[in-house]
Formats: C-alpha cells, sequence, structure tokens
C-alpha cells in the first residue's frame, strides 16, 4: 500500500508534550520561531509530567537560606560520581528562575507565611521541594504550561501524531515522519531544527508508575538517527511503589508524599523495621534514598519476608486521623473509596520502575551531535548520573526545555529550509501504511512478555545470568516481531501501535541491558548481585551508538 | 472460583453499522473497566481500539466511554461481576471501537497549507 503522505512544515518540530516539551515550543515561538508541538497522545496528557504528584527540588531559598551550589553538590552526591556536572549545574543554576517563571504564569506553588514553602526530601541538604496541594503538582504544572502554549503566538498543536522515525539529509535532521492515528495516514514533518522530549521509558517494566506512551521511543528514534546515548543502565526504581490492596484513581507513587509529610513505618512481614540493616535509620522519619530502598525491599521478599504480594508493609496506623486528614485530605476520601483506612491497616508497596537517569547525550546547549537535532527532559542523560535526587525531574524538563527551545529557535533561524520529503523516508512510510501482515501476532501480549522479562532479570536486583537471559529472550521476541507490522493500518490501529511500540521498546530494551551486563559493578540504581562493591575504575560513562544496525557501547571516564 | 465480569464491548468504526464483542472477564474486587478492557487485549483480542495513557493516576483524562449509557473514565469505573455494556462516547466523533475524537480542534493535526513542497 502506498498511501500519499500528508505533509507539514515548521522550523522547530517539537516532539512530546511534557513539561519539557511545551517549556520548549514556548521559548522556541518567543525566539520567533514557527513551532510544531506534536504528540502521540492528547497535548500535555500522554506522559510522566500531568502524573506527577509530588516536589519540584531547587534552591529558591524561599524556606531557608539555599544557593543553587548546594543542589548542585547534592545532586552530584545522589549520581554517585556518574553526574555530567555541566548539565547538573544547568539544571540547579537555572532551576529557580523557571520555578519563578512558573509561578508568575499561576501554577500556585504552596505557600506558608507569604513564601513558597520547601518540603525536605531525601538526598536533599535542607527543605528545597516545592509543591502543589494536593498531591496536585504535576497536574497544575501541565495545565498551566498547556495554557501558556495557547497563548504564545507561533505554536501549532498536533495530538494523536506518533512519531514514527526522525529524517535525514546531508547528515542533518530534517524533519520526521509520523503515523497519525486519527486516519491511519503517514505524515511527512519538515524541520529546521527538531527536538526530542519523549519522556522516558519505564514502561518497558511490569512494575511501573509509567503511561501507556513511556516505552522510550525517544532513545529509539535517537539511536537510529545517529546520536549517541548515556547511562542507559541505570533505571530508577521507586522502592514503594503502590502493590495491594488495587487501588484505582490514584498514581502508585502516591506514597511518597506520604513519608514526606508523615513518615510512616516500612516492615517486614515480621512487622519489623529493616532499612537500618541496610544503611538507612529512619527513626520515624524518611530518610531512605531510593536506591537504598528498592535494594532492601527486594532483598527482603528474596529472604522470604516479604509481604503477600511480594512487597513490603507500609503503615501509619500509629498517625492519628485528625493529622491524616490534616496533611492530605481529598486523598483520604479517595482512599476510603478503594476501601483502604490507613489508621487500620498497613499497605502493600514494592519497587517500580519510575525514572531513566539515562538517555540521549547532549551539551548544555541541548544539542545531541547529530545536526538539527536537540533533546529536553526525561529524554536527555547525564545530569542525575547513576541516582536521581527526588524533585530534580521536572526542574530538569522545565530547564532543559527552556535551553532547547531557545537553542532550537537559534538553529533554526540559520537553517536553511527543512528537506524532508518522502524521499528521505521511504521505509518509515512504508511501515506506516503497510497492510496487513500475512502472519499475526498477539503485540499486546508481547508487549507484556517483554515486561516481565524486564521486571524479573534486569530489574532492581541483577546478575549476569539473569542478564544474558534476558538477551536471549530479547532476541527471541525481535525475531517474532518481524520486520513487517502488524494490524491493517486504518485508522486507531491499536495492533499497528504495539508493532511500532515493540519495534523500539525491544531495541531500547536490549541497549538497557548489555549496558547493565556490561557493567561489572554497583553503583546507584545498578545492583549487581555477583559484582556487589562499587569499583573506582568503573567512574565511567557508557555511550551507546549503533554501528551497522547493532549497538556499540563505548566507556569513558566519568568528568564528575 | 475467580469472579467474572461479562463486557459486552461495541466495536466498528462506522457509528451506524457496528456490532458488539462479549468477553467473560475474570477479576478481582477493586480492579477498573480499564483493567478488563486491557485483559481483553492481551488475552483475547489485541485489535481492540481503547484510548488511555495514565491508566491508575487517573491524570490524563483520555479514557472516557459509556457504561450501560452514562460517560464514565474507564480507569476509575469498577468491574462488577455482572454484564456492563461499554460504547464510545455519543457526542464525540467515532473514531474506532471505543475510541472517539475528544481532543479540541487546535489540538488535532491538520496538514501545512501549500508551502510549494512536492506532493
Ligand atoms: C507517576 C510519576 C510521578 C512523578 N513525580 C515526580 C515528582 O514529584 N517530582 C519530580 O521531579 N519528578 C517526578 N516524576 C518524574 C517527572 O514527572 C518526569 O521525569 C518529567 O515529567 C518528564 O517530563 P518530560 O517533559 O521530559 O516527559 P513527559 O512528561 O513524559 O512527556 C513526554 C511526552 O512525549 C510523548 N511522546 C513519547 N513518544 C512519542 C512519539 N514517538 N511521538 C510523539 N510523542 C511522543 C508522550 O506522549 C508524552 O506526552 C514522576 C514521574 C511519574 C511517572
Ligand atoms: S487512563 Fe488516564 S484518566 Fe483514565
Amino acid at each position: 500500500m502506498t498511501a500519499d503522505p500528508m505533509r507539514a512544515e515548521t522550523d522547530v518540530l517539537v516532539i512530546g508534550s511534557g513539561a519539557a516539551g511545551m517549556y520548549a515550543a514556548i521559548e522556541a515561538a518567543r525566539g520567533g520561531a514557527k513551532v510544531l508541538l506534536a504528540d502521540r497522545s492528547l497535548i500535555g496528557r500522554g506522559g510522566a509530567t500531568v502524573m506527577a504528584q509530588m516536589t519540584v527540588a531547587v534552591a529558591l531559598g524561599s524556606q531557608t537560606d539555599d544557593h543553587w551550589s548546594h543542589h548542585y553538590q547534592d545532586t552530584l552526591k545522589a549520581g554517585r560520581g556518574l553526574s555530567n556536572p555541566a548539565l547538573a549545574q544547568l539544571l540547579c543554576e537555572d532551576g529557580p528562575d523557571c520555578i519563578r517563571t512558573m509561578d508568575e504564569w499561576g501554577v500556585g506553588w504552596a505557600r506558608k507565611d507569604g513564601h513558597i514553602t520547601q518540603a525536605m526530601a531525601p538526598g536533599h541538604d535542607r527543605p528545597r521541594c516545592v509543591y502543589v496541594d494536593f498531591l496536585n503538582t504535576g497536574p497544575a504544572v501541565s495545565k498551566t504550561l498547556r495554557t501558556v502554549v495557547n497563548k504564545t503566538a507561533g505554536i501549532t498543536k498536533a495530538g494523536d501524531l506518533c512519531i514514527v522515525d526522525l529524517l535525514h539529509h546531508d547528515g542533518a535532521v530534517v524533519g520526521a515522519a509520523a503515523l497519525h492515528l486519527g486516519s491511519g495516514a503517514p505524515v511527512i514533518i519538515s524541520a529546521k531544527a527538531t527536538i526530542l522530549a519523549t519522556g522516558g521509558l519505564t514502561r518497558l517494566y511490569r512494575r511501573n508508575s509509567a503511561s501507556s506512551n513511556m516505552g522510550g521511543d525517544g532513545y529509539a528514534l535517537a539511536l537510529r538517527a545517529g546520536a549517541r546515548l548515556v547511562d542507559m543502565e541505570f533505571v530508577q526504581f521507586f522502592p514503594i511503589g503502590h502493590l495491594a490492596p488495587r487501588l484505582i484513581g490514584m498514581d502508585p507513587i502516591m506514597w511518597d508524599p506520604f513519608r514526606y509529610k508523615l513518615g510512616g513505618r516500612l516492615l517486614n512481614n515480621k512487622m519489623e523495621e529493616f532499612t537500618q540493616n541496610y544503611g538507612a535509620v529512619e527513626n520515624g522519619k524518611y530518610v531512605v534514598t531510593r536506591d537504598v530502598g528498592s535494594y532492601a525491599i527486594v532483598k527482603e521478599v528474596e529472604a522470604g519476608r516479604g509481604s503477600p504480594n511480594g512487597g513490603a508493609f507500609l503503615s501509619f496506623q500509629h498517625v492519628p486521623e485528625t493529622k491524616l486528614r490534616e496533611a492530605f485530605g481529598p486523598v483520604i476520601d479517595k482512599l476510603a473509596e478503594n476501601g483502604i483506612d490507613l489508621t487500620k491497616m498497613p499497605i502493600e508497596v514494592a519497587p517500580i520502575a519510575h525514572y531513566h537517569m539515562g538517555g540521549i547525550a547532549a551539551d548544555t546547549q541541548m544539542q545531541t551531535g547529530v545536526p538539527g537535532l536537540f533533546a529536553a527532559g526525561e529524554a536527555v542523560g547525564g545530569a542525575n548520573g547513576a541516582n536521581r535526587l527526588s524533585g530534580n525531574a521536572i526542574t530538569e524538563a522545565f530547564v532543559f526545555g527552556r535551553r532547547a527551545g531557545r537553542v532550537a529557535a537559534d538553529y533554526a533561524g540559520k537553517a536553511t529550509r527543512g528537506r524532508a520529503d518522502a524521499d528521505n523516508a521511504p521505509a518509515a512510510i512504508d511501515l506506516i501504511a503497510a497492510g496487513a501482515p500475512d502472519r499475526e501476532i498477539n503485540t499486546a501480549e508481547m508487549v507484556q512478555t517483554l515486561q516481565a522479562t524486564m521486571q524479573d532479570d534486569v530489574g532492581a536486583l541483577r546478575n549476569e545470568t539473569g542478564l544474558k537471559r534476558a538477551l536471549t529472550q530479547i532476541e527471541a521476541m525481535a525475531q517474532d516481531l518481524g520486520d513487517r507490522p502488524q494490524g491493517d493500518g486504518h485508522r486507531f490501529d491499536m495492533r499497528r501501535v504495539d508493532w511500532l511500540d515493540l519495534r523500539n521498546m525491544i531495541q531500547v530494551a536490549r541497549v538497557v541491558t548489555e549496558a547493565a551486563l556490561a557493567r561489572t559493578e554497583t553503583r546507584g540504581a545498578q545492583h549487581r548481585e555477583d559484582y556487589p562493591d562499587t569499583a573506582p575504575d568503573w567512574a565511567v560513562n557508557q555511550f551507546v551508538s549503533l554501528r551497522d544496525g547493532r549497538i556499540a557501547l563505548s566507556p569513558e571516564k566519568a568528568a564528575s | 472460583m475467580t469472579e467474572q465480569a461479562t463486557l459486552k464491548v461495541w466495536r466498528g468504526t462506522d457509528a451506524a453499522a457496528g456490532h458488539f464483542d462479549t468477553h467473560q472477564v475474570p477479576f478481582e474486587p477493586g480492579q477498573s473497566v480499564l483493567d478488563g478492557l486491557r485483559w481483553i487485549r492481551v488475552h483475547r483480542d489485541p485489535s481492540l481500539a481503547i484510548r488511555f495513557s495514565c491508566i491508575n493516576a487517573n491524570a490524563c483524562k483520555e479514557c472516557m466511554i459509556e457504561l450501560d449509557g452514562k460517560t464514565v473514565y474507564a480507569c476509575t469505573a469498577r468491574l462488577t461481576p455482572q454484564e456492563m455494556t461499554l460504547t464510545p462516547l455519543s457526542n464525540k466523533k467515532l473514531v474506532r471501537d471505543l475510541v472517539t475524537e475528544i481532543a479540541p480542534p487546535a489540538e488535532r493535526f491538520a496538514p501545512s497549507p501549500d508551502d510549494g513542497l512536492r506532493r
């Protein structure tokens, strides 16, 4: 089938409309560029940003005296020697300005006594985390940016537009090929500059906090376009993701703010606290960092001390109801609707894939090294090294988005017109517009199989046997997927979307697994049972590129 | 024995010419209608189209459908051990199965006007 592609032309193409993409679009348009803001889901709804419930870390100094250099020190410390210092500095130094701008735009940061409230969070040396009550940070951020996007001249929005591949001309990226979900038709987008703001990859795991759009598309797009990825082995597991009882209408990471405000007790099935055995003495306070917390829970489960569903108990039974209400008001009613009364029962929690430290390698101008291609937000690797501090991700999305938008607008102003054309995109168009295949496979089931493999063998606890088993499984899945898309290619064809997703997910899963296997040490979010110590000579960032279709790893000494 | 819900799901791309597929879905109390639909995609029919992103958080607001004629979020409506009829939103343009065009017009893709490029 050779459908005639639809076409669009723009100065700056922004792929993804989370905080990073929307901020980038606003800045690029303010810089005079014509912007196309594209998302595979609806605008401002499909990614992690709208789901975030907690806090944004920034050295505002509104609660206690602070300076970006303190935030920077904490960020590097959390990164366990692997952070890209220049990117970490950019995040910490530009953070306050973005937070104030968001405040002017009306996001509504929680205030007390006339100043913006800043909460304490693990790994930060002082109260530094701003938020919007109650558990409303992400929705408020997303809504505010959507409003500004709508008011900014020069931004065209396009939801239901799934970017399938980036297009080249003379070694530069000149736009993208996309599947328009609403019609099933292919689209060729010509752009002088392209920003990947596609977010993370946590949908690769069975237990995750991801949306269905977080299968790591941006990493696969960048890799295939000739860009490099970095630190791909470092997937952050959030230790206390909700596990049981089934809780709907609430984000699975919602227990974190409870712990910030109320402490809470993390218990094994003997109803004993255990994090002190892993180096984190809590005493009713929330101090355990994410890497240590995840490790401790997985180890307790392994030792047969896990909760019935394979996690740990989290208890607020010692907190009086009035205090619970004061801290979380309407959330307590929502819990009641789910049959959860915190004064009477503990809930079960377990590590869930939550954020990706790794990502596209970029400099502080958000340039990827491929002319015309920029990156922003969680899609970028490096700022957070081997482990991220809580609250740093939204700051990163704002700061990197803003920078990418400015630089891309500037680049587009100087570039000649994008020359994306069906001639640059025969392979992508062929995939998007393909007819129904001869052989049918169950794509939805395959996604689940991949998620199980990643969870079991490339999760919070890793070893050589498991990682090799995962690689074999991933290889088999790549074979099974084949090179012809599933589905009929008509409108909103979920099998076609699954197939295109699996094409990316399998590629990215392979990268994560190979990088994890090569790193024969334990550091930050990577726990190798067979290499339990941190090795000083592994103070190395692993860069990933595609050579003749194969994954190549190049280790480089870390700068931090 | 696990409990079963009976999901009667509207299918089709033409609002005037659809049909219902009926599936028995095992569930644990507390699960959502979206959990049931995702179960159908994995275990019975991956071609079933439904729009959703956030799955648990009820943050994306993309999963609106009609359940027994009433508009609900599929991710917060609960499965019950009886027959539940699921149809696309009746006041929105149908795309496919349970998916309708819910984006505001200014957020939908439109090809660029003639820009001199070869078409
Ligand atoms: C549940 C949850 C809670 C969190 N809480 C916090 C918190 O409290 N504090 C904090 O700092 N961080 C938090 N994080 C992390 C933080 O929210 C994210 O890192 C951040 O929002 C990422 O922003 P982004 O703009 O880079 O990506 P996202 O917001 O994920 O947006 C990416 C967008 O790209 C789109 N996209 C992807 N692929 C394609 C494609 N092929 N074509 C077109 N569009 C595409 C997606 O649909 C999506 O809309 C949380 C994350 C989750 C999941
Ligand atoms: S799936 Fe996001 S609101 Fe229902």
